[in-house]
């Protein structure tokens, strides 16, 4: 399908939920580029994956209660993200142990919760691979203004969350709360999965979260540009992902999320400093010059 | 010790617990600013703890501590710390310049936008240290004297009184130390009082002004011509006082 038949869908009354899908999309994979860079930097894709499961309870209950999805997976997220920053200032079980104990526990209780609901099989496969379809309009402003929020709050605090990043000790020792901006960290960990949901799915979403922060920061060393490049990367390949997944009759939150890795790939061969091609390539030419 | 609470550290009668366990006892101890003091005992002594107690990290049990005249506060207070090299995460995607002005996170506003005064502060420590023409540079691809000098400088920052040093020669070359050893005696000539945990003892009966022997308490304190004793470092390292380590100190 070329382009210009998907923007005409688009903007066609008929299939309103294809721009709805689209918007939630973009939006949040440009809120989870921006958290992703600290996810990424400080190494805790682990915690991504297990936000994601964890905000699977809350999501099972309001979907048998018939409430908003967003706020029932950004309640049980948020509960249990405080809870593991809290468990995991104990240092004699690691982090890790923490959430893999958690986390899927909060994934079985979500299952249990969903196999009451009517309509089981379907729904489950709605919220563990994503669907285009169903969003609701007060989903839209939803997940709008958590995403604003989350942006707000990581650009009063993006000073203070590198302080922690590169050295949590020192920053404890300059006066920083070091478990408060843990939490802070987390529930906006939390709350970029959540709204990234419903288009992306349970499982896919730690992609959203890791794959734009990784590319960018394989195609640059200073934090600013990664944090521009990052969300520009994610709501680009949610945008291509969409198209292609319309076009093809292709499940979105895959086809997504294989335009995200196509885009990693990309610059990890052809990075301009650390990429292979570029490290590779001045060998080889060493290596004819000398023939 | 008087000269310590006019600018310096003092540390009395701090006892510190960890975990229900007494990890230092009645340790006495006092930096006056100018002095370079090397903190020297065995893995386990509880150096790095001291430094902890001393920043604040952890709460002694029993004792008093006080920096430049102050207790130690969660903020604004005067020490400035270089943690052990490995605690940095040097893969950051950030620059020198930047990774030197967190230091000055403690006296940022609410929103912590650094101001002309920060970035002065951490020009003047950079230029310190002399890493002014490298402010640009990702911290990853800088050598390890070079990083251990960003830890300095981050520390220089707020322009403390107390500067803690937790084993900065750790890893370095010969060359590169004798470096660091030059910049930390300047920095305590220039008034500061330095206090340093190191493992090279050669390094520290040479360069400091003062050796402390601490292992769970101080077992000695002095300048090192007054420790030429073996029996001190036979206790406090618990080796015989044949060991080749103490032949190595008489001769000096």
């Amino acid at each position: 399908m070329p382009l210009s038949e998907f923007l005409a869908d688009l903007a066609n009354p008929d299939l309103a939920f294809l721009p709805k899908a689209l918007a939630v999309a973009v939006m949040s994979s440009i809120v989870c580029g921006v958290v992703g860079c600290h996810v990424v930097l400080r190494g805790m894709a682990f915690i991504g994956d297990a936000v994601a499961h964890a905000v699977f309870p809350g999501l099972a209950i309001a979907f048998v209660l018939q409430t908003s999805l967003v706020l029932g997976g950004a309640t049980a997220g948020v509960v249990t993200a405080v809870l593991v920053a809290l468990f995991s200032q104990n240092r004699r079980i690691g982090e890790d142990s923490i959430i893999g104990v958690l986390f899927v526990a909060a994934f079985a209780l979500g299952i249990v919760v969903i196999s009451q609901a009517p309509g089981y099989a379907g729904s489950l496969q709605q919220f563990l691979f994503g669907s285009i379809t169903g969003i609701p309009d007060r989903d839209l402003y939803t997940v709008g203004l958590t995403g604003l929020g989350v942006l707000g709050v990581l650009l009063v605090l993006h000073q203070a969350l590198v302080t922690v990043s590169l050295d949590r000790e020192s920053a404890r020792a300059l006066g920083l709360r070091v478990l408060v901006l843990d939490v802070v960290l987390y529930v906006c960990v939390t709350l970029a999965v959540v709204i990234s949901l419903q288009t992306i799915g349970n499982i896919l979403v730690l992609a959203l979260l890791v794959t734009p922060a990784a590319t960018a920061r394989l195609l640059t060393d200073r934090l600013g540009v990664m944090m521009l490049v990052s969300p520009l990367v994610g709501g680009l390949g949610s945008f291509v992902g969409v198209y292609l997944s319309w076009s093809y009759d292709l499940p979105v939150g895959g086809t997504i999320v294989l335009v995200l890795t196509g885009a990693f790939l990309a610059a990890w061969l052809f990075g301009p400093r650390h990429g292979l091609v570029a490290k590779v390539l001045p060998a080889v030419r060493v290596h004819l010059a000398q023939d | 010790m008087s000269g310590a609470s006019a600018g310096g550290l003092s540390v009395r009668g701090v006892r510190v617990d960890l975990a229900g366990r007494t990890v230092l006892h009645d340790v006495d101890l006092a930096v006056a600013p100018g002095e370079l003091v090397g903190l020297l005992g065995p893995n386990g002594a509880g150096k790095t703890t001291l430094l902890r107690a001393i920043l604040g990290l952890v709460r002694p049990r029993a004792g008093r501590i006080e920096l430049a005249g102050r207790r130690p506060g969660r903020r604004r207070h005067g020490a400035g710390y270089v943690p052990q090299g490995h605690e940095f995460a040097w893969d950051f995607p950030i620059s020198v310049e930047r990774a030197v002005l967190t230091g000055r996170i403690g006296r940022l506003g609410p929103v912590h936008r650094p101001g002309v005064a920060d970035w002065l502060a951490a020009g003047d420590a950079l230029e310190r240290v002399g890493l002014a023409e490298l402010r640009r540079r990702p911290v990853g691809e800088l050598s390890g004297g070079q990083r251990q000098r960003v830890l300095v400088a981050r520390a220089l920052a707020v322009q403390p009184q107390v500067l803690l040093l937790d084993e900065p020669y750790t890893g370095l070359d010969l060359p590169t130390q004798e470096l660091l050893a030059r910049l930390f005696s300047e920095l305590a000539a220039e008034g500061r009082a330095v206090l340093m945990t190191t493992h090279d003892l050669l390094g520290a009966v040479d360069g400091c002004s003062r050796l402390v022997l601490l292992n769970r308490t101080v077992v000695a304190d002095g300048p090192p011509a007054a420790l030429r004793d073996a029996e001190p470092w036979a206790a406090t390292f618990g080796v015989s006082d044949r060991h080749p380590l103490l032949k190595l100190l008489e001769v000096l």
